[in-house]
């Protein structure tokens, strides 16, 4: 509900709050160009000194104003000609003919009414209060995502446009508060809302004496220059006309004979008010709050682009249902938490079929899980899991989500996972495990499908079907991203002699036409994943990329598995060979922005995302791999390459370990160990730790690495909520 | 444009019972190129002792920037009621303001007098910019201003 709060204004207002916001930032830059031009006007000249060195100049003068860009102008008559020129506030000597500046007078036309007068005007009070809503709405979903109020400073994690989307917002949320309230409040003043201060001013009669000259008028010459905002002359030949003399205070009436004020009108309460208001709009009068506001409203384009991006991932990553019943009027509730997009297609082919079975089915992400959803007669929880037993994409939060539930319904899990890994669905086991701990009555005990295989959901689809009194087939088609065709058109073999054969396959499009032409690859960074999809097989398996796609070659490093599918395919592929892939991305493995150092842990084919991120490291920011290998006679792999990153500072230290060298041998965490202070030094200054490679290994690292942060009152559990302790696991 | 000027009426114990006693006057006011925002522009009428007698048309809709029309302003009152339903959006550089009041007999060439206030902003405001008798004599015959009108022209 809350991101559709968020979403739909942005999405309908994203032009109207970019033009607002650009001609916004554009005109926060004039209070500090205005303060170079005009500086502060300084005290120790009267009004009466200024005005006689002006009338001085002059046939008569009208008027002598402080103008809000700070500049002093005096309005004069000469003869039939009547003008407006600047002043120097210390001697009165004129400047120059006053002409504001035509590009800021279209610009502020276009922020204020979009050119197109009282309904620009409406439009803009309109974007102000979404703007509002916006960042209100903003701020809140940037804090449930990031674990509450607290957490709200920690790195942001997701993928580029989530990033940007939420530094920004961190960034700008306040000033883009104070420049859309600010200008609600001078639309509700331009469209007559805030009640005009009446404008009465007590009656007075002037002495109707013969004029004196300025500069000895004692209420003039009682005013700093410095305080002035406006005074207004007499007519001279009119001798019932007086001066008006306005300052923050308030506007005078003073004798042009005597000398004395006749009649002091204090400025209103609001005027006071509107004038602050308007200072802390426009920035006049505060440059450096205005350029601050400004930039604030320069990172707009930025949020609508960056918010359309997250918004059309969103859309488009979970399918969407035509006939997705709402929450409330649902009789069966499927809550899906899916790392890529299948587990999502189960979950379709599982609410096509109940609907079809006349049942009314609501289907929402596991992290959207809310009170609403107990409303139902039955949930179905089908999910994924992340990693070593962690919460898929979709499934974020659901525990705490669900741990605040007070009712409880039937329900039945479905795990979906890989039997190979030691934790088999393991997030499906812990939901589990927490339904029961809660006392929820279970209509199928926790099933657990392996590799997506469509026979077991079936099977699972039958027993559901059989407690509710149906027939219920699930015939599950699994739909792939779409591939592209890569060609093989390099590769090096490393590890057979120690029997562990590992190949660096390199592979390009194919070519359109001409020879050495080749064709796009797909967008990807170092540490993404590419799904192959081996032939006669539709399980796509995921290997982590080492290169990216501005290198022009899809990199991967493959151990070949016994008995493996895709890794016996992948190591019997000749150059020319051809395969079907496509990329997913792995915002969650990356290295963090910024300069402080990155520690780089891998062992075997887990080096080939460490080998891509130094290789595009710029040099200077330290980097520091720890590998670990079988032997450095067979299977080192990219030895030459990080040699010559060392050359040439992307990489800083290396440190391998081998474990079957003549002399014992050891492996990689052996090396953490000893290497202890050194690391103590790195993480205290910032450093993000990134580990790639086998589940055994990974574990023995971490075991190593909780004991080197420990003395730093650390350990790795912090270290990861932060970001600064990633993995890529397999 | 206008044909007739409740506000006037309601100011004047001059004007005529029906409408044979009044004609119809049409005053021009054409603005200089000055460049700037829409003006805003006051057409008044005082009498012979300098009196405000009542509003022709007030161009310009937000009254906060009214008290920039300061002869206007101060010889009216600026209450709301002075203009009520003879309001029209300023006048933009370059363009004329054309309208046609019915104004009572007696009140032509009886030392009445048409002023025009104008003001603009960021720019100047213009007290009184235009004064002119209300007389027949002066028909047909431009004034300019000294602020932001090139010329003013009431014809009978």
């Amino acid at each position: 509900m809350l991101r559709r709060i968020h979403s739909l204004p942005g999405l309908v207002l994203a032009l109207l709050l970019t033009v607002i916001a650009v001609s916004g930032t554009i005109l926060s830059i004039d209070p500090a160009l205005d303060r170079a031009t005009h500086p502060p006007i300084e005290r120790g000249v009267s009004v009466a000194a200024l005005a006689e060195a002006v009338a001085s100049r002059h046939g008569s003068v009208d008027k002598i104003a402080r103008r809000p860009t700070g500049a002093l102008t005096v309005t004069y008559s000469d003869g039939d000609t009547k003008g407006v020129e600047l002043v120097d506030p210390a001697t009165g000597a004129g400047l120059g003919p006053y002409q504001p500046s035509e590009f800021t007078r279209f610009v502020t036309n276009l922020h204020r009414s979009l050119l197109v007068g009282d309904a620009g005007r409406a439009a803009g009070a309109i974007g102000a209060g979404a703007m509002l809503v916006l960042t209100a709405s903003g701020l809140w979903l940037l804090a449930r995502r990031l674990g509450g109020w607290r957490a709200f400073l920690q790195p942001i994690r997701g993928t580029a446009a989530q990033c940007w989307h939420g530094e920004l917002g961190r960034f700008a949320a306040l000033g883009l508060m104070l420049s859309s309230l600010t200008g609600l409040w001078m639309s509700a003043g331009t469209f007559g809302l805030i009640p005009e201060s009446s404008l009465a001013e007590p009656a007075f009669t002037a002495s109707g004496g013969p004029a004196a000259p300025v500069g000895s008028l004692a209420a003039l010459r009682a005013v700093d220059v410095a305080d002035l905002r406006e005074l207004t002359l007499p007519a001279p030949e009119d001798r019932t006309d007086t001066y008006g003399l306005r300052t923050s205070a308030g506007e005078a009436r003073i004798d042009a004979a005597t000398g004395e004020i006749l009649v002091f009108t204090p400025t209103p309460i609001l005027e006071r008010v509107q004038a602050v208001v308007v200072m802390l709009h426009t920035g006049r009068g505060a440059w450096v709050l205005g350029l601050l506001l400004g930039l604030s409203a320069a990172c707009v384009p930025a949020f609508a682009i960056t918010g359309a991006a997250i918004w059309w991932r969103r859309r488009t990553n979970p399918p969407r249902l035509a006939n997705n019943v709402a929450a409330r009027s649902a009789d069966t509730v499927i809550l899906v938490g899916s790392e890529g997009n299948a587990t999502w297609g189960f979950a379709t082919t599982l609410h096509a079929a109940l609907t079809a079975a006349g049942h009314r089915v609501h289907i929402a992400a596991m992290s959207e899980l809310a009170p609403v959803h107990t409303s139902a007669k039955r949930m179905l929880i089908l999910t994924s899991t992340y990693g070593d037993g962690a919460a898929p994409a979709s499934a974020k939060g659901f525990l705490d989500r669900f741990a605040a539930l007070d009712a409880a319904l039937p329900v039945a899990v479905l795990g979906f996972g890989d039997r190979t890994f030691p934790h088999f669905c393991g997030y499906a086991q812990e939901v589990s495990t927490a339904l029961d701990r809660k006392g929820w009555p279970r209509l199928l005990p926790l099933k657990r499908v392996d590799r997506q295989s469509a026979q077991e959901f079936a099977q699972w689809g039958r027993d559901l079907g059989a407690t509710l009194g149906l027939d219920l087939v699930l015939e599950h088609v699994a739909v792939h991203p779409k591939t592209s065709e890569l060609e093989l058109v390099e590769r090096e073999d490393y590890g057979a002699a120690v029997g562990a054969p590992i190949a660096i396959l390199r592979f390009r499009a194919p070519g359109a036409g001409a020879k050495g032409q080749t064709g796009r690859l797909p967008a990807f960074e170092p540490g993404d994943l590419v799904g192959i999809v081996p032939p006669d097989s539709p399980m796509p398996r995921f290997y982590s990329l080492a290169s990216s796609s501005r290198d022009g070659v899809l990199e991967i490093c493959v151990r070949l598995r016994e008995g493996g599918f895709c890794s016996t395919f992948l190591h019997g592929l000749k150059p020319g060979g051809r395969i079907d892939a496509f990329i997913r991305e792995n915002p969650g493995f990356r290295p963090a922005e910024g300069r402080a150092p990155l520690i780089l842990i891998g062992a075997g084919a887990g080096i080939g995302p460490l080998a891509g991120f130094v290789r595009a490291n710029s040099p200077g920011r330290p980097v520091h791999l720890y590998w670990g290998g079988r032997s450095p006679s067979s299977d080192f792999l990219y030895e030459h390459e990080l040699a010559m990153h060392l050359a040439e500072k992307r990489l800083t230290t290396l440190n391998t370990a081998f474990s079957r060298t003549p002399n014992g041998g050891a492996y990689v965490q052996d090396r953490i160990a000893a290497d202890a202070p050194r690391l103590q030094e790195l993480i205290r200054h910032g450093a993000q730790v990134l580990v790639c490679g086998g589940r055994d290994m990974a574990q023995a690292v971490t075991h190593a690495l909780d004991a080197v942060v420990r003395p730093l009152g650390l350990d790795l559990a912090t270290l990861k909520s932060s970001g600064r302790y990633v993995e890529d696991v397999y | 444009m206008k044909a007739l000027m409740p506000a006037l009426a309601a100011a004047t114990a001059l004007v005529a019972p029906s409408l044979a006693f009044a004609r119809p006057v049409t005053f021009e006011a054409t603005l200089k190129n000055y460049g700037g925002n829409g003006a805003y522009v006051a057409l008044y009428v005082t009498d012979a002792a300098g009196k405000y007698r009542g509003t022709l048309w007030m161009a310009g809709g937000k009254a906060k920037y009214y008290r920039h029309l300061s002869d206007w302003q101060r010889m009216s009152g600026g209450a709301a009621t002075e203009i009520d339903g003879i309001t029209g959006a300023s006048i933009g550089s370059g363009k004329t303001l054309k309208i046609t009041a019915d104004i009572a007999d007696a009140m032509i060439d009886a030392g009445y007098q048409v002023r025009v206030d104008t003001a603009v902003e960021d720019g100047m405001d213009n007290p009184s910019e235009i004064v002119v008798p209300l007389s027949t004599g002066s028909a047909g015959n431009p004034s300019p201003g000294k602020g932001y009108i090139k010329s003013f022209l009431a014809s009978f």
